[in-house]
């Protein structure tokens, strides 16, 4: 799988967020999108999702099939789509019957071990209301191990995290990528996974 | 609840599993509609006869305002959290996910205000035919005017606080449903014709509602 975007440019609310942007992944790669607050990241994560009209520019996934973009996309963003008054195993559980695609549907154990994976599992079966902040966003994170998915699209991932999780996270990413998957990542830190990298922003000015 | 697709099927048990927990929208619906029933007696004065005469439209009126309370965050609770998006990147048509949810809003407000009406009506003195007629309109009637309010709800999804304008939005279009509600309950004119106009209504609702729904989402979510 290769996905390939082209002269992208997106609008919102009249101003030009970024415009004739490019690139091109082939299946196991990732690409780190940096720049500085406002510069358009999560807008280009979005976008990309297809939860955003372009103003310009196409993208295209390679080889083309029946479903949309949007449907071979996790996308993970500043909200953590999390219920607070479901458990996390609820939470998770309705999230993945939702995004799966195809048959079997991931069931209680796929759940479980995913929630697990993250270092939820003694929390399973706790309100979402009572898990701290890096708590929420690994169970939200835990969807990209429970529904099997091509491209990641990651809004600041490491958002909230300690850093044994960090490393968790990192070690998942890792494992999609060796397994030909894709993954756009919008960040600030710096990711320890080999990747090619798309500085958004207005070029620094050049010294006097 | 077989029949639905998986996915449909965990929406529906996640809508009415926050819908239980959070333990507001059904029993404050019914305690507002408890409210109106209740003081409308008082503000009337001593005439029974009176009473049973304009009962049936108390109660749709109860119904409708009732309907309306909560409605705002039929979407907005899922748009602020992100679930919305993912309800995007789904399979599953958006429409059918509107449908759902207001299955699921219907079975948490609009069914135990129909299932409360008999004891209401009575409370107002309606004879045992007009009981029946109010709860057999406001069971077919309830579920056109969540639809309905489904439409509002998806246009001010992105409005802090757009359950006024949503008010605004609905009220004219619930107009029709309040206008052959009532008809059918009071009995006026016959109950089988306004009460097959009624359902010819819901079932309009019904068919349009999702789609106009979805479409304001989509808008909104950009």
């Amino acid at each position: 799988m290769q996905i390939e975007a082209s002269a992208l440019s997106v609008e919102r609310g009249g101003r030009i967020v970024f415009a004739d942007l490019g690139f091109r992944l082939k299946a196991g790669e990732a690409l780190l999108v940096t720049g500085p607050n406002g510069a358009g990241k999560s807008t280009l994560l979005r976008a990309l999702a297809g939860l955003l009209p372009l103003a310009a520019g196409r993208i295209e996934v390679i080889p083309a099939s029946e479903a949309r973009r949007a449907e071979l996309c996790h996308y993970v963003g500043h909200a953590d789509a999390i219920k607070p008054s479901l458990t996390a195993f609820e939470n998770l559980s309705f999230l993945s019957s939702l995004l799966a695609t195809s048959p079997p549907r991931p069931g209680a154990p796929q759940v479980e071990a995913a929630l697990a994976r993250l270092g939820l599992g003694a929390v399973v079966d706790l309100p979402a209301a009572y898990l701290s902040a890096g708590q929420k966003r690994r169970a939200a994170l835990a969807r990209l191990v429970a529904v099997f998915r091509p491209i990641w699209l990651l809004d600041e991932p490491l958002t909230a995290l300690d850093l044994a999780s960090q490393a968790i996270v990192l070690e998942i990413m890792a494992a999609h990528l060796a397994e030909g998957g894709i993954i756009i990542a919008a960040t600030h830190a710096t990711l320890a996974i080999a990747a090619a990298e798309l500085a958004l922003g207005r070029p620094a000015r050049a010294a006097p | 609840m077989k029949g639905l697709p998986s996915a449909l099927r965990a929406l529906l048990r996640r809508d009415l599993a926050i819908g239980r927990r959070i333990g507001g929208a059904a029993s404050l619906g019914v305690i507002f509609f408890l409210c109106l029933v209740a003081i409308t007696p008082f503000a009337v004065g001593p005439d029974q006869a009176l009473l049973a005469r304009i009962g049936p439209a108390i109660l749709w009126i109860s119904a409708l305002l009732a309907t309306l309370l909560g409605l705002d965050r039929l979407f907005q609770a899922d748009a602020e959290d992100g679930s919305l998006d993912l309800f995007l990147l789904s399979e599953t048509p958006l429409e059918l996910i509107v449908l759902v949810k207001c299955l699921a809003h219907w079975l948490l407000t609009g069914l135990p205000l129909v299932a409360a009406s008999p004891l209401f009506g009575l409370m107002l003195g309606l004879d045992a035919r007009a009981l029946g007629a109010v709860t057999a309109s406001l069971f077919v009637g309830t579920p056109a005017l969540t639809l309905i309010g489904a439409i509002g709800a998806a246009l001010t999804v992105s409005l802090r606080r757009g359950g006024l304008l949503l008010a605004i939005l609905i009220l004219p279009l619930s107009i029709p449903i309040l206008i052959f509600g009532v008809a059918a309950a009071a009995g006026a004119v016959g109950f089988v014709t306004p009460f097959l106009i009624l359902c010819g209504l819901t079932l309009v609702a019904l068919a349009l509602a999702p789609f106009a729904a979805a479409l304001a989402l989509r808008h909104g979510a950009e």
